[in-house]
């Protein structure tokens, strides 16, 4: 099994904590002049995204995870679970909706995806930071009216609702920011 | 003519102080000088290269060959060679120089630092203290003087328990808490619960300003004498500014035959840790058997001081080259 020794330690490094794959974010070497030496570590747990604290003696060892982040590209939803498939080998690979979470929001067939592998099955989906969607409800549109700054609900092909100007018409094409899950523009087709 | 990296960016060959912090880091040495001078303190110069080196388990020594006489160790510091000079009488004396430890970098951190350090022979730790205060005053400015607490006090109103009272269990599952990684709950000894628990839960608390902290738990005693109180306290003590460590200092073990078996004891744990084994010094040995003055010392980490003097967050800022840049 791989590990790594607390000189190794550096952000970015994939580690195994508490039986959950994490990445340090910030190392810092704690010594007192006399004295044990600490490694203090803020670290990020993958599956869940919480950021933890955590010291390690240095010079002991910890086990590494088997975390990479690939590109793949979404296929298609089955009812169940999400469906990816990596474009250069035509592996597939399936994620359930406690992994994709709130990026099935924005999940639009053939879009590409960053997943994060630990053991190489999904544990993390991230949907391109912007997203091209059909809107498929909303109030008529109040043509025109491109000043006044107030919105209105829309729902997208993708079941989102999402906050657009009152011109925003049904059926048209919307540019996202999946980071914020705010509307940024119309999209010309 | 190009060095050996076929990598196109150019080396990263600049000083990471800038010339406005070196300028500020010879003043302040100049100061440090001025200080000792006018109090009648001698300067002098020790062996950067040494035949036996730190015995101390925590401290990584780095080694040389030298063609005539074989291996020898670089100084964690000037210590053992100092306590020569003042068994052979040389009264009060100071030494700016530069000490090396293996495996210790980070922002408060470089293998190779600058260390001031300093013995005044009739002092006890806590008259040394004093004067440590006056020499802060000159490098940093006068501020009020250095809150005094002991060990225990500073530990019992930050973590909650005695440090000298707690069994191991309490004072791991503290650790715990407070986010140290232990495989078993017996994973760790007792000195390295209350070092983390030091550094992680007091040290961090201590607030700004200056605090020294004395008379620590007799099995951090290092080079301290113990005095037998009830329990047995090492007359050490530690200065913190804005709580990052930056002295350490002992009124002076001066026993020959305490310090025998404390370079047996460091040495076991050496072994049984599976470290590099230490020679004894027989040259300390025998100075103290000679007879080392009643006296008090202490090692100023001159790079941090000189860091808070300039408002940086790291060492690097007040140091022309740190080692990834050597």
């Amino acid at each position: 099994m791989a590990s790594y020794t607390t000189n190794e330690f550096k952000s970015g490094l994939k580690l195994m904590l508490d039986n959950d794959p994490c990445a340090i974010i910030e190392n810092e070497f704690v010594k007192p002049g006399k004295g044990q030496a600490f490694n203090r570590v803020k670290i990020r747990n993958l599956k869940t995204g919480r950021v933890i604290e955590r010291t390690f003696k240095s010079g002991e060892s910890v086990e590494a995870a088997d975390v990479v982040e690939v590109s793949l590209q979404y296929l298609y939803n089955d009812g169940a679970d999400w469906h990816f498939m990596d474009e250069a080998t035509y592996e597939q690979y399936s994620a359930n909706g406690d992994i994709v979470g709130d990026a099935s929001n924005w999940l639009k067939e053939q879009d590409t995806c960053i997943v994060t592998l630990w053991n190489g099955a999904p544990i993390v989906v991230v949907p391109p930071n912007f997203v091209n969607l059909t809107v498929s409800d909303t109030d008529p549109g109040l043509r025109g009216d491109t000043a006044s700054g107030a919105t209105k609900p829309a729902k997208v092909e993708t079941g989102a609702t999402v906050k657009v100007p009152l011109f925003v018409e049904e059926g048209e094409l919307i540019k996202i920011d999946t980071r914020t899950g705010e509307y940024v523009s119309r999209v010309k087709e | 003519m190009r060095g050996g990296s076929d990598s196109s960016a150019p080396a990263d060959w600049r000083p990471t102080a800038g010339v406005d912090a070196l300028g500020l880091r010879a003043r302040l040495l100049s100061r440090v000088r001025g200080f000792f001078a006018e109090r009648d303190v001698l300067e002098v110069e020790t062996p950067a290269l040494a035949r036996a080196g730190a015995s101390d388990p925590h401290i990584a020594s780095l080694t040389t060959i030298c063609a005539s006489v074989g291996r020898l160790y670089l100084q964690t510091s000037p210590e053992f060679a100092m306590k020569r000079l003042l068994a052979a009488g040389s009264g009060p004396i100071y030494q700016i120089c530069r000490a090396f430890r293996d495996g210790e970098r980070g922002r408060l951190h470089n293998p190779e630092f600058t260390l001031l350090e300093w013995y005044r022979p009739g002092f006890d730790h806590h008259r040394l203290m004093d004067e440590l205060d006056a020499l802060v005053d000159r490098v940093l400015g006068p501020g009020p003087p250095a809150r005094r607490l002991t060990y225990r006090d500073a530990f019992v109103a930050r973590v909650g328990i005695d440090p000298f009272a707690a069994d191991t269990r309490a004072l791991g599952a503290r650790a715990r808490d407070a986010g140290l990684i232990l495989d078993e709950p017996d994973a760790a000894d007792r000195d390295t619960l209350l070092e983390f628990l030091f550094s992680h839960a007091v040290q961090p608390a201590l607030g700004d300003g200056r605090v020294c902290v004395y008379d620590y738990p007799a099995s951090q005693a290092a080079l301290a004498r113990v005095r037998e109180d009830e329990p047995p306290v090492a007359e050490r003590f530690e200065l913190f500014v804005d709580g990052l460590e930056i002295a350490n200092g002992y009124h002076e073990l001066a026993d020959a035959e305490e310090q025998r078996a404390r370079f047996t004891a460091d040495d076991r744990s050496r072994a049984e840790g599976g470290l590099d084994r230490m020679p004894a010094d027989e040259r300390l040995l025998a100075a103290l058997s000679h007879g080392l003055p009643d006296c008090a010392g202490v090692a100023v980490g001159l790079d941090r001081l000189f860091m808070i003097a300039a408002g940086a967050r790291s060492i690097d800022a007040v140091m022309a080259f740190p080692v990834d840049r050597a």
